[in-house]
């Protein structure tokens, strides 16, 4: 449904980003984008979400290509960027302009109160904390119903506890409609809780290194066995790409850059 | 095993319409402590005209060239009734009040341009940064000579002396924006309009506002240069007039009620700017 093909990108100050990355994501799959600093993840993202034009290789939904902000992709930003002169419920509803007043009020409404934020409505959003306001932009980017939502290391600006729980309240709201998740994050619990697949990047300029399939059963539980054996291989998959990996950042678009495809047998 | 926490509840916050809870605590706080800077602030001036007045009273100094405060306000009510000081303030209010619209009009139309079209920045911006640094006196003969003496000349000088302010600031404004923000705009396809009126401006209007109340105050004085020249009422004619006939009485009237009035008409716009910008995350200073 979301193919992705020798996508790379290289800035015009000559910073390359990434270099061939393919990806072919099933429609209501969650695929989670493992990888250290600097190896492009958010720079993917953004090349999904048509913000960003790549250099190379193309990104294409249902066959169509993508080369601009499309309504059926959504993303949500590491940061809430909710616009601070609009209250929580004007903040909700911004994307839906297309909608008549009416609809989109009740669209709105529903969508706070499966979150808990009903009460909110009306207020603005300094007054709202950090996790607050972070779940206000999922549910902002929820509302306008795409069938792939992005998210940009969404809880990484929040504390652990708000973490697990925003992590829980994104598998429920999933579950509503199923649109296909792409998740970059930088922690590997993270990914193995939410994720169906679990890309790992590596180098500078990020390349896949592997990608895992966990098997998983939902919902998932932090402390089993095996999703802590599972965490510990990713890590050190992680990490050892880490200290191995190249870094070279004027080198040429590998066009011919293949994955390496780690089927991990449990 | 670790236990799941359960689904979120819902949080409850208290209701700001029923006037219970911190954000009312907080309002009502505000309001003692304006109440309380506006009684300070008016103890300079109330404090100095009763010396003047008292000091005038014992003949410790002459009022002739500086009127004491009762001699004032003897002028105001003989202008007032014989309806003298309605017609100035008229005349003075609506040529500052038609003035600063169009020069807001302007400012805003130019300043949204060249802030989000770089073309036309490149274009524009430097005639206009040319423009801005000639002094508000110099346009009044060429204004009279293409206008005329009456109403246009002073309106159209009005509304120049306002539009640089509004124009440097929302220009400024827009191009320094949180990019942050203008690529929600992007991800959610606004349209270059759509951007414009639902990001661009409200984002910049802290900015636009203090724009705003600079340019009221420079309409203020651009009318007294206005009405200096082929005025036959207004407040700047009657400073004139004043001058003319020797009656500082007059003048010093004319002076107070431009301060009056300036005050007044800034107070009423800061105080839409802060009904405007209620959602405003900024630093608020205490008494």
């Amino acid at each position: 449904m979301l193919n992705i093909l020798r996508l790379a990108k290289r800035y015009p100050n000559g910073h390359l980003a990434l270099s061939g990355f393919d990806l072919d994501v099933a429609a209501g799959e969650i695929v989670a984008v493992v990888g250290g600093s600097g190896c492009g993840k958010s720079t993917l993202l953004r090349l999904i979400a048509g913000l960003d034009r790549a250099s190379g290789g193309n990104v294409s939904l249902n066959g169509k290509s993508v080369i601009a902000p499309h309504p059926e992709i959504g993303l949500v930003f590491q940061e809430p960027r909710l616009m601070p002169w609009l209250t929580i419920r004007e903040n909700v509803g911004f994307g839906l302009r297309d909608l008549r007043k009416e609809a989109k009020h009740a669209r709105v409404v529903e969508a706070l109160s499966r979150v808990g934020l009903a009460d909110v409505g009306d207020h603005w959003p300094r007054e709202l904390s950090g996790g607050m306001a972070q779940r206000v932009s999922l549910v902002r980017a929820l509302v306008a119903r795409p069938s792939v939502l992005l998210l940009d290391e969404p809880f990484s600006a929040l504390d652990a506890l708000t973490r697990y729980d925003l992590q829980e309240h994104l598998v429920e709201l999933w579950s509503f409609d199923r649109p296909t998740l792409v998740l970059v994050t930088h922690d590997i619990e993270e990914a193995l809780f939410l994720a169906d697949r679990v890309v790992v990047m590596r180098g500078q300029p990020g390349r896949i290194h592997s990608i895992s399939a966990p098997h998983l059963p939902r919902p998932r539980n932090r402390g089993d066995q095996q999703f802590q054996s599972w965490k510990q291989s990713l890590f050190a998959e992680l990490h050892d790409s880490v200290r191995a990996a190249p870094v070279d950042r004027t080198g040429e678009i590998d066009e011919n850059a293949g994955i390496v495809h780690f089927k991990k047998v449990v | 095993m670790i236990p799941t926490t359960p689904l979120l509840d819902p949080i409850v916050f208290p209701d700001p319409r029923h006037g219970s809870g911190a954000h009312d605590f907080f309002e009502r706080s505000i309001t003692t402590t304006r109440d309380r800077s506006f009684v300070l602030g008016l103890i300079v001036p109330v404090g100095l005209a009763l010396g003047w007045e008292i000091a005038v009273g014992l003949g410790w100094a002459e009022g002739r060239l500086l009127p004491p405060p009762s001699r004032i306000l003897r002028t105001f009510a003989d202008l007032t009734l014989t309806g003298e000081l309605a017609g100035h303030v008229v005349a003075t209010l609506g040529r500052v009040g038609l003035g600063f619209l169009l020069g807001v009009l302007a400012g805003t139309a130019i300043g949204a341009l060249t802030g989000t079209s770089s073309l036309a920045r490149r274009l524009l911006d430097p005639t206009f940064q040319g423009l801005r640094s000639i002094p508000s006196i110099a346009w009044v003969p060429l204004f009279i000579l293409w206008f005329g003496i009456f109403e246009l000349s002073k309106v159209l000088l009005i509304a120049v002396g306002v539009f640089f302010p509004i124009y440097l600031a929302l220009s400024g404004a827009i191009l320094n924006l949180d990019r942050k923000l203008v690529e929600v705009g992007r991800v959610f396809r606004l349209s270059r309009l759509a951007m414009v009126w639902r990001v661009f401006l409200p984002a910049t209007l802290p900015s636009y506002f203090i724009a705003l109340r600079t340019g009221l105050g420079l309409g203020w004085m651009f009318v007294v240069a206005a009405e200096f020249m082929g005025a036959s009422e207004g407040l700047g004619f009657l400073l004139t007039d004043g001058q003319m006939t020797g009656n500082p009485k007059v003048i010093l009237a004319s002076i107070v009620a431009f301060a009056f009035l300036g005050k007044l008409t800034d107070w009423g716009l800061a105080r839409l700017a802060e009904r405007v910008l209620r959602w405003q995350d900024a630093f608020k200073p205490s008494a």
